[in-house]
């Protein structure tokens, strides 16, 4: 499977990555070469099964209803880049 | 006579009989590592002397109060992406150069409730993406076998370490072989135990369904000893399983006589060095000298397993890494102009080349128009290889091939051609789809560096694993060769 | 043109009413500084991973049963994935393929009292996002993450609403039955009811047209001036012969119009796929059953029970059940008193009157329905008469006894002793001959100044039918 640069540019952008125009072709081939591998999967004699998203096929546990966690602002605000009067910075979005 | 002090075992021993101190092990840790950093460059962080030496000391107090832990007074370190309290947990990332969590890993309370003595955080490849540890953002970590080459990954750091006689075990992940290869590469012991049988809380994801915390030691006893505190139910993990506890005493006594170790056809195929073919075929014989019966088995979704790794695991960091975009933590680039500015600028500089490249593969595997064709098709492919592994098990009890198909290769040399380190895994990620335990252990050696054997078993039949392996390791040395320049300080209390 | 169809579709996000979040532990009380409730899942911190609320799925059993849908003994989270800063974790966890709650619907009674069925298409469960400040710092938005992961449940109509009316209809059944299940406050101003719509116009028998999504309207009042506006707007544009695009629109209270939102990309590749930090949830079909015979009655078959076996008029019927916490206080007081319509009429009159002035809500009534049940026994034993009762009332209202106590305190028991009222009687007339005379050639409307002067002279406490009876009898001689 093969990629170009627009592609690339798009993925990207839905990935948040910001990659250098320079750049895009060289990307594009080592992209290309590794969705190359995705291809042999389309040989595989799986139409009668069904996917293994969790091994072992465990069911979801439930958990009480119960506040359990308290005010822990102070601890994370030391790791946050930006922040001010107790929320997280960033800059300004327009709706 | 001098006591074996680079065993987790043999340290114990000395511990218990009072032939060494905590203080003493911890101090000799501290010195090798220091002397290791710029040959191995395995550690990302130490924790300070100061700090090391305290832990040990109160290990000392507990074991004179007759309160000893199942690991108490040894010093280990932890792969640097298991969060640790207080110290940097970086996963070998730009990312989180500077990232100190207040709060630890299930995995490091458990190890630190049985009192072992934390030294450093292990070096590894960049969000444990990598069979090299060529991609970390602290430099590449080098085989102590041989200085030139690379140590595996993504365990490498916690490979190197235990090879190289610093510490006596340390923990890895392996989400696609990354403690079994390196364990392989460097001759030491490595176990990845069954999905579900230890907790991911607070063990920083790269791919959900297939993330597993294991241990990297000189022996399969040793493994099993620091399995033991590691593994059991944390309601913190909704993927953690209630299982009881593996009887390590009874699994150690396992008699190889009658046992069935499968060999599978598909994993002696082209691409197996002379070499590394040859010493894994002396460990069947010696198996079935020993009384185990080999018989082939076949495995025939195996050429499947590396093309639908590559689409799950990637898809999965995909999403697990967007968190990290520069808002609540971690990097973030100077001035951004904007939203999308400080999302794309954070990320492009906090992550490595190969994250990178993940991360865009596995979004465009779950694009629109490609989700069908590659995820769903990936993890349809997933319950084929768990299908035939199962179906393998029903004639034999574990399953036995070389981990890796390469001894380690030199530093660099896989770097130019993107699908080469790939194609390492070949014999590694089938495990981590069907969610099986697995082992690796040193069995031979092929151009002066060490081979090792794999062995699968069912899931939650650790206790086969350790059983064969043990068994192996009391009638074989490989597991005792050390680098020539390992064991240079020896402290040692009479 | 009155050939155009209007096809709409409602989405709303309901705020589950429990006590913490749908994957942690944290608090989901409204109102607390930013970031206290915020703990290390919710925040997105590395390494940690996401638990599942009993409580919410309960609620979305609850929900499900009540609206005749089917509860999905297997459902299934998955992640949607786009990048926005009130998202910590850069995808929410939602449900995409495999709802917990699929189809089922809800009976909406419309403006001219007609009913219609709506069909919904399924609920699904998953978590909220924080909240965004963009004026309170200078050149930045700051980040709020209290209501992150907080639970929602997403109702999803099928699009069978052809009317800004009839939406508004439909929401307003949606949020009784959400209050009066429990499932939710339904406070709009908090947030906890937020309707998005899909709207699109079609000349009749046509294709579907392409439909615009309004978002996040928080009023029943903006949701059909919305609504109304958009289908005007989509009319104008198509017949003046362009095309109604694909997007998502925002409504400007101010200037009563939707506009398109700016900066927002026109396409979302969400990369939905199975969360694998959570199992597939399931459901035993015995769990179900054990809900569905849980289940409260619901406020339609209360209505139709209180006009059918308690003879109630619907305006009645209706209002009562408008509440769950009204209803309940006139169930108890049904069940003290008997009397329905009296107890109707003190609970839509003197109690919900006394609670409005108070801005009280009924959960927060200072006169619970035993002790109002106590004065309305002395109505319905004419030991009180209906003047007194608002008085004795009162009373109920600013203490903490009871209706006796405040009776025998105030000397206010009803004179219904028919020889003292006759003694009394006998006074007047024997007082007030010309009237007397007046009454008995014809003038019957003196019969009201002799109540009067009775009323007077026993402080108005004499019981009035029987005042009535015995003047009637007496004057006539």
């Amino acid at each position: 499977m093969s990629v170009d640069s627009a592609k690339v540019r798009a993925i990207a952008e839905l990935a948040r990555l910001a990659i250098p125009t320079a750049q895009e072709a060289a990307i594009a081939t080592e992209l290309s070469a590794v969705l190359d591998l995705f291809d042999a999967l389309a040989a595989a004699p799986v139409d009668a099964l069904t996917p293994l998203s969790h091994p072992g096929d465990p069911h979801l546990r439930l958990r009480a209803d119960l506040v359990t966690e308290g005010d822990q602002r102070e601890a994370f605000a030391v790791l946050a880049p930006a922040e001010s009067a107790g929320y997280y910075l960033v800059p300004k979005v327009i709706e | 006579m001098s006591a074996d002090l680079d065993t987790v075992s043999g340290q114990l021993a000395a511990l218990a009989s009072g032939a060494t101190s905590s203080h003493a092990l911890t101090e000799r840790a501290l010195q090798r590592a220091a002397d290791a950093q710029l040959p191995l460059n395995a550690l990302i962080s130490r924790v300070g002397a100061q700090h090391a030496l305290a832990a040990a000391d109160a290990a000392d107090e507990a074991r004179a109060h007759g309160q000893a832990g199942a690991l108490c007074g040894i010093p280990y370190a932890h792969k640097d992406l298991f969060c640790t309290a207080g110290v940097a947990t970086t996963c070998a990332s730009r990312m989180l150069e500077n990232f100190v969590p207040p709060y630890s890993a299930a995995i490091h309370e458990r190890i630190s409730s049985a009192g072992a003595v934390l030294i450093g955080k292990a070096n590894m490849d960049e969000f444990a993406m990598g069979s090299s540890n060529e991609h970390s953002y602290f430099g590449a970590v080098h085989n102590p076998w041989d200085l030139t080459r690379v140590p595996g990954g993504s365990s490498g750091g916690s490979a190197a370490l235990v090879a190289a006689r610093v510490l006596p075990f340390a923990t890895g992940s392996d989400t696609g072989g990354s403690i079994r290869q390196p364990a392989a590469l460097c001759g030491v012991t490595g176990l990845k135990p069954t999905y579900g049988r230890v907790s991911r809380w607070g063990m920083i994801a790269y791919a959900s369904s297939l993330d597993q915390a294991g241990v990297i030691a000189l022996s399969v006893q040793d493994c099993a000893r620091v399995l033991d505190v590691m593994s059991g139910f944390d309601a913190r993990d909704s993927t953690s399983a209630q299982r009881a506890k593996i009887d390590v005493a009874a699994a150690l006594a396992l008699p190889l006589k009658g046992l069935r170790i499968g060999r599978p056809r598909q994993w002696f195929g082209v691409g197996i060095e002379d070499g590394v073919g040859a010493a894994v075929e002396n460990a069947l014989a010696q198996y079935a000298k020993q009384g185990a019966s080999i018989i082939d088995v076949d495995l025939p979704s195996s050429i499947y397993a590396i093309p639908a790794y590559y689409v799950i695991a990637p898809a999965e960091a995909s999403s697990n890494l967007a968190r990290f975009d520069g808002v609540r933590y971690g990097h973030r680039c100077n001035n951004p102009i904007d939203l999308a500015d400080l999302y794309k600028r954070s990320r492009a500089e906090g992550f490595g080349h190969e994250v990178q490249k993940r991360i865009l593969t596995g979004t465009y595997a779950l694009s629109t128009g490609y989700y069908d064709a590659y995820y769903v098709r990936a993890q349809k492919v997933r319950r084929l290889i768990a299908n035939d592994y199962a179906r393998a098990f029903t004639e034999v009890d574990v399953i036995a091939g070389p981990t890796s198909p390469t001894i380690a290769f030199k530093l660099g040399e896989k770097l130019s051609d993107p699908l080469a380190l790939y194609l390492a895994d070949i014999n590694t990620v089938g495990v981590n789809l069907a969610g099986l335990p697995a082992l690796s252990i040193p069995c031979g050696f092929s151009a002066g560096m060490p081979v090792g054997l794999q062995l699968v078993a069912p899931t939650w039949r650790e206790d086969l694993l350790i059983g064969a392996g043990h068994g192996y390791q009391q009638v074989t040395e490989f597991h005792r060769a050390a680098p020539p320049a390992a064991g240079q300080t020896e402290t040692v209390h009479e | 043109m009155s050939n155009w169809e209007t096809v709409i579709g409602l989405e709303v996000h309901v705020q589950l009413a429990t006590h913490s979040k749908i994957f942690s532990g944290a608090s989901t009380a409204y109102g607390a500084e930013a970031n206290s409730q915020a703990c290390a899942i919710d925040v997105g911190m590395p390494g940690t991973l996401p638990l599942m609320n009993a409580g919410a799925v309960a609620l979305a059993i609850r929900f499900g049963l009540a609206v005749d849908a089917r509860v999905a003994e297997r459902s299934v989270f998955a992640r949607k994935n786009y990048f926005y800063p009130d998202l910590p974790k850069g995808y929410q966890i939602s449900q995409y393929e495999l709802p917990i709650v699929i189809g089922g619907g809800l009976a909406v009674r419309l403006d001219d009292n007609k009913i219609k069925y709506v069909q919904l298409t399924r609920a699904h469960l998953e978590e909220d996002a924080g909240k965004s400040v963009h004026d309170a710092f200078h050149a930045e938005t700051g980040v709020d993450l209290n209501r992150a992961g907080t639970p929602l449940l997403e109702i999803v109509s099928d699009p069978v609403l052809s009317s800004a009316a009839e939406a508004v209809a439909y929401l307003k059944t949606l949020h009784t039955l959400v209050r009066w299940l429990g499932v939710s406050d339904g406070n709009m101003q908090e947030g906890s009811f937020r309707c998005d719509a899909n709207v699109s116009v079609r000349k009749a028998g046509a294709a579907l047209g392409t439909r615009a999504e309004i978002k996040n309207v928080n009023s029943f009042r903006f949701v059909e001036k919305a609504i109304d506006y958009e289908i005007e707007r989509q009319i104008r544009l198509l017949e003046a012969g362009g095309t109604v695009l694909q997007e998502t629109r925002l409504f400007d209270a101010h200037r009563g119009e939707t506009r398109s939102m700016r900066g927002k990309e026109s396409a979302h590749d969400y990369r939905y796929f199975p969360d694998p930090d959570l199992p597939p949830l399931v459901i035993d079909a015995a769990d179900i059953e054990q809900a569905r015979s849980a289940l409260p009655e619901l406020p339609e078959a209360r209505r139709l029970r209180y006009i059918d076996r308690l003879n109630l008029p619907e305006y009645d019927a209706s209002l009562l059940t408008s509440d769950r916490a009204v209803s309940e206080y006139f169930e108890a007081l049904l069940t003290a008193v008997g009397q329905p319509k009296l107890c109707a009429n003190w609970v839509l009159g003197d109690w919900l009157g006394a609670l409005n002035a108070a801005s009280l809500s009924a959960e927060n009534s200072p006169v619970d329905a035993h002790r109002l049940a106590g004065l309305l026994l002395r109505i319905v034993d004419n030991s009180l008469s209906s003047k007194m009762a608002k008085q004795v009332f009162e009373n109920l209202w600013q203490s903490a006894e009871s209706a006796d106590q405040i009776i025998d305190r105030l000397g206010l028991k009803q004179v219904s002793d028919s020889g003292a009222l006759a003694d009394v009687i006998d006074t007047i007339i024997a007082a007030n001959s010309k009237q007397v005379e007046q009454y008995r050639a014809g003038n019957e409307k003196l019969l009201q100044f002799f109540v009067g002067l009775a009323m007077k002279a026993t402080k108005g406490q004499a019981n009035p039918a029987q005042l009535n009876d015995l003047l009637r009898a007496k004057l006539s001689g």
